[in-house]
């Protein structure tokens, strides 16, 4: 047990649990909503349960309190395994945990409330983004001092994006929220109209690019190096797409706000920037798939590594995606239709929770000592959630080029020749179909917590850290 | 734009591409003393973690070379670069005004047509009145309904009563100019002369009165509380103000006790919008042809 005493696992053992708890409370609340689309009296009348509210908290339960956790718990782990040193403060860390919990706690309490800034995915009100900004500098405060302290000459790739992740995700939250308090939970924003939608989107695309995507990249060149016991594919490859990516990405957020009052300039800006990350996105995929050169045979037996590898074809396929739909011919037809939720899903399930998940999986056996109560359940999680995102994103695909098409069509006479409600009712069947996809990868996530609970209660602990790459592989033999 | 900002936009973006191709062809080259290909580059962490230093795959190079060049032929042939305008000049707002134009002009035949028409003829041109039901559902639907039959909130258009009033013309000023309607609130009235006042509206209506003793005290609260000035001293309303008719028993708000006690206790707030900027003197004569037929 000398790991254990060596560096800090308790910290990474509560976020790992905190992970899967939030995962299904996210996904939950995902399908809950998915389900009012179709049938709006699951609201109750009781405004709580309105869409409007429940909505935020369903992005925010996924993106903050699920993604969040699983970002402390592998790169609390990542950086002290591959810097060879306890983290810089085990008080600080602790207070990460318990401040970004009550951060969560604070958010499922006030957004059904209807308290909110208005601001997509900055929802949160004055006082809580401030306990939020304190939280993350300790955050900072951890992970760097941790890095300082290294024992290793040089910096691993991972902790270069989970730095980033975290130095970006200050600066985006704080210059995002700057505001001037009229009330305990009422504020104005500094900034005014078209700016105020830039900055929005500036923060809201980052929000993508550093919190979804920087940081589960640190994950991914943690976990599928470790997992599929090979070497990174090229080193000089990180390099380059590290810079670029993390560079180019500050321009991308005028994508969203096409076609709006949004100067020209800055929306050509927005475009060529998002166009020129395609490449830079698709180095982190090349980099973790082709990582398994010498192993495909291990992507037959080894469901972890199924589930980080699938992540990274979803990343890949989204990251093409990406790009074109910001393409402004593009996006005249895939804005404000369900093809953009289909894109965001694409990344939120087949990307960061696929990645999270898998990487979950190759941690939890190393922080609780103890190996996995059945591999099979972990191969059944992945298939249904594999199936389960396709469905999702499939169906939102069609009803997005649906509606875009239907919505643009137009009479002789100058008229549309649908109304919104016959577009609607046109997007009733891939409703179904989409709250079918949500509910089976919440089904998946059940099967997790079981796994986990069986895992703790039956498997004996280890005096050796397991190693979860030679369990599966056992497992299959 | 300052020419400070434009200048900033412009060494920010370029310099920002510079940075990248820079970047690219650093890397791309294999600088002295590196390990050979195939070989990992010496960093170990946590054990087993190592790095290949294989060169990028020479597809995806050229697949962000052409990225880099479309991007900066964009920038020249379109606005990006701050002030600067592209070599094509184009702007969002000249290609909306002249794709709207366009459209103006190909249809300027069909309204020009539906214009010489009068309103008989339009309700029974089958082409005018299919133009005018898509303008409804697009516009009109989302309040008061597909089939104009209203909801709470929104009056009804087909049932032959119109509160600002139902002829061509007025129809045609609501559509156009939009409309403001204020039952103002009484709040200072208690509950027993809500009762009051919510059973005298009922007997306006002929409605069954549950306690009809209470009807000559309502009547007594309609006077001292001015509610004819707008509703008019029999209760049919007055066009002019769009207060509606009372003894028909068919209401904005909803026709419950409970509902008329909230509508006199509270008061409403009714708005109907403005429509001539969007639609146009000839789309709102046709809309309000198509209306009256509705209504009929």
């Amino acid at each position: 047990m000398q790991a254990s005493t060596t560096y800090n696992e308790k910290v990474v053992r509560q976020f790992t649990i905190m992970t899967v708890v939030w995962g299904v409370v996210a996904m939950a609340a995902g399908v809950f909503i998915a389900a009012q689309l179709i049938w709006p009296a699951l609201n109750f009348d009781i405004p709580w349960l309105s869409y409007g509210r429940l909505r935020p908290l369903h992005t925010n339960a996924a993106i903050f309190a699920f993604g969040g956790s699983a970002l402390f718990a592998t790169s609390y782990y990542c950086v002290q395994r591959t810097s060879g040193v306890r983290l810089f403060s085990d008080r600080l860390a602790a207070f990460t945990f318990w401040g970004w919990n009550a951060v969560i706690v604070l958010a499922a309490i006030t957004l059904p409330l209807g308290l909110t800034m208005g601001k997509e995915y900055a929802e949160l009100v004055w006082p809580i983004a401030i306990l939020l900004a304190i939280v993350w500098v300790a955050y900072a405060v951890v992970f760097f001092g941790t890095i300082a302290t290294r024992r290793v000459k040089h910096i691993y790739v991972a902790n270069w994006f989970f730095g980033a992740f975290i130095i970006t995700v200050a600066v985006l939250h704080i210059v995002n929220n700057l505001a001037i308090p009229v009330g305990p939970f009422w504020s104005y924003p500094v900034y005014s109209g078209a700016v105020d939608a830039m900055v929005q989107w500036w923060y809201g695309h980052n929000a993508v690019g550093f919190f979804l995507t920087a940081g589960f990249l640190g994950m991914m060149y943690y976990f599928v190096p470790k997992q599929a016991q090979r070497p990174i594919y090229s080193y000089r490859l990180s390099i380059v797409h590290f810079w670029a990516l993390i560079s180019l990405y500050m321009w991308a957020g005028p994508h969203h706000l096409h076609y709006t009052a949004l100067p020209d300039w800055v929306q050509s800006l927005g475009m060529v920037f998002s166009l020129m990350l395609l490449a830079p996105s698709w180095g982190g995929m090349i980099n973790g798939i082709m990582t398994l050169q010498g192993a495909w045979h291990k992507l037959r037996t080894d469901p972890i590594l199924k589930f980080l590898i699938v992540a990274l074809s979803f990343y890949g396929m989204s990251t093409f995606e990406g790009p074109m739909m910001s393409i402004k011919t593009v996006n005249a037809l895939s804005h404000y239709t369900d093809w953009t939720i289909g894109h965001v899903h694409s990344g939120a399930l087949g990307w960061v929770a696929m990645i999270s998940i898998g990487s979950i999986y190759a941690l939890f056996p190393r922080v609780f000592y103890r190996e996995w109560y059945s591999v099979r359940l972990i191969e059944w999680h992945f298939w249904i959630a594999t199936i389960g995102t396709v469905l999702y994103i499939a169906a939102m695909w069609i009803a997005g080029v649906m509606q875009g098409l239907m919505w643009r069509a137009v009479n002789e006479d100058g008229t549309l020749t649908y109304t919104f409600m016959e577009v609607l009712n046109a997007t009733y069947p891939y409703y179904m179909v989409r709250l079918l996809g949500g509910a089976l990868f919440l089904l998946g996530m059940l099967l997790m917590v079981y796994n986990v609970i069986q895992t703790l209660r039956t498997q004996p602990v280890q005096s050796e850290q397991p190693d979860p790459a030679e369990q599966m592989q056992r497992a299959h033999a | 734009m300052s020419s400070f900002w434009h200048w900033w936009v412009v060494l920010l973006t370029l310099g920002n591409i510079v940075f990248i191709a820079w970047l690219i062809r650093y890397t791309a080259r294999r600088n002295p003393g590196e390990p050979a290909e195939g070989e990992t580059t010496g960093h170990v962490y946590d054990g087993d973690l190592t790095e290949y230093n294989r060169p990028m795959p020479r597809w995806w190079l050229w697949m962000f070379w052409a990225t880099i060049v479309f991007a900066l032929v964009y920038l020249v042939l379109f606005p990006g670069l701050g002030n600067y305008s592209g070599v094509l000049g184009w702007s969002s707002t000249a290609q909306y005004e002249r794709e709207v134009e366009q459209v103006e002009e190909r249809l300027a035949p069909i309204f020009e047509r539906y214009a010489a028409m009068e309103i008989d003829q339009l309700q029974e041109d089958s082409q005018a009145m299919a133009t005018a039901r898509r303008i409804f559902g697009n516009e009109c639907a989302v309040c008061h309904g597909g089939d104009g039959g209203g909801t709470v909130g929104f009056p009804a258009l087909n049932d032959g009563y119109f509160q600002w009033g139902g002829s061509f013309e007025e129809i045609q000023e609501t559509i156009a100019g939009g409309r403001q309607a204020n039952m103002p609130s009484h709040t200072g009235l208690d509950d027993e002369q809500l009762d009051a006042l919510v059973a005298y509206v009922f007997n306006l209506a002929d409605r069954d009165v549950p306690d009809p003793d209470l009807i000559p005290k309502g009547e007594e609260l309609w006077d001292q509380q001015g509610c004819f000035a707008c509703h008019g001293d029999d209760g049919t309303g007055m066009t002019a103000l769009g207060a509606p008719d009372l003894t028909r028993g068919v209401y904005i708000y909803g026709g419950s006790a409970q509902a008329i006690r909230e509508t006199i206790r509270d008061g409403r707030e009714g708005e109907m919008p403005a429509f001539a900027d969007r639609l146009g003197e000839d789309r709102v004569r046709l809309l309000s042809a198509y209306i009256l037929q509705l209504s009929q």
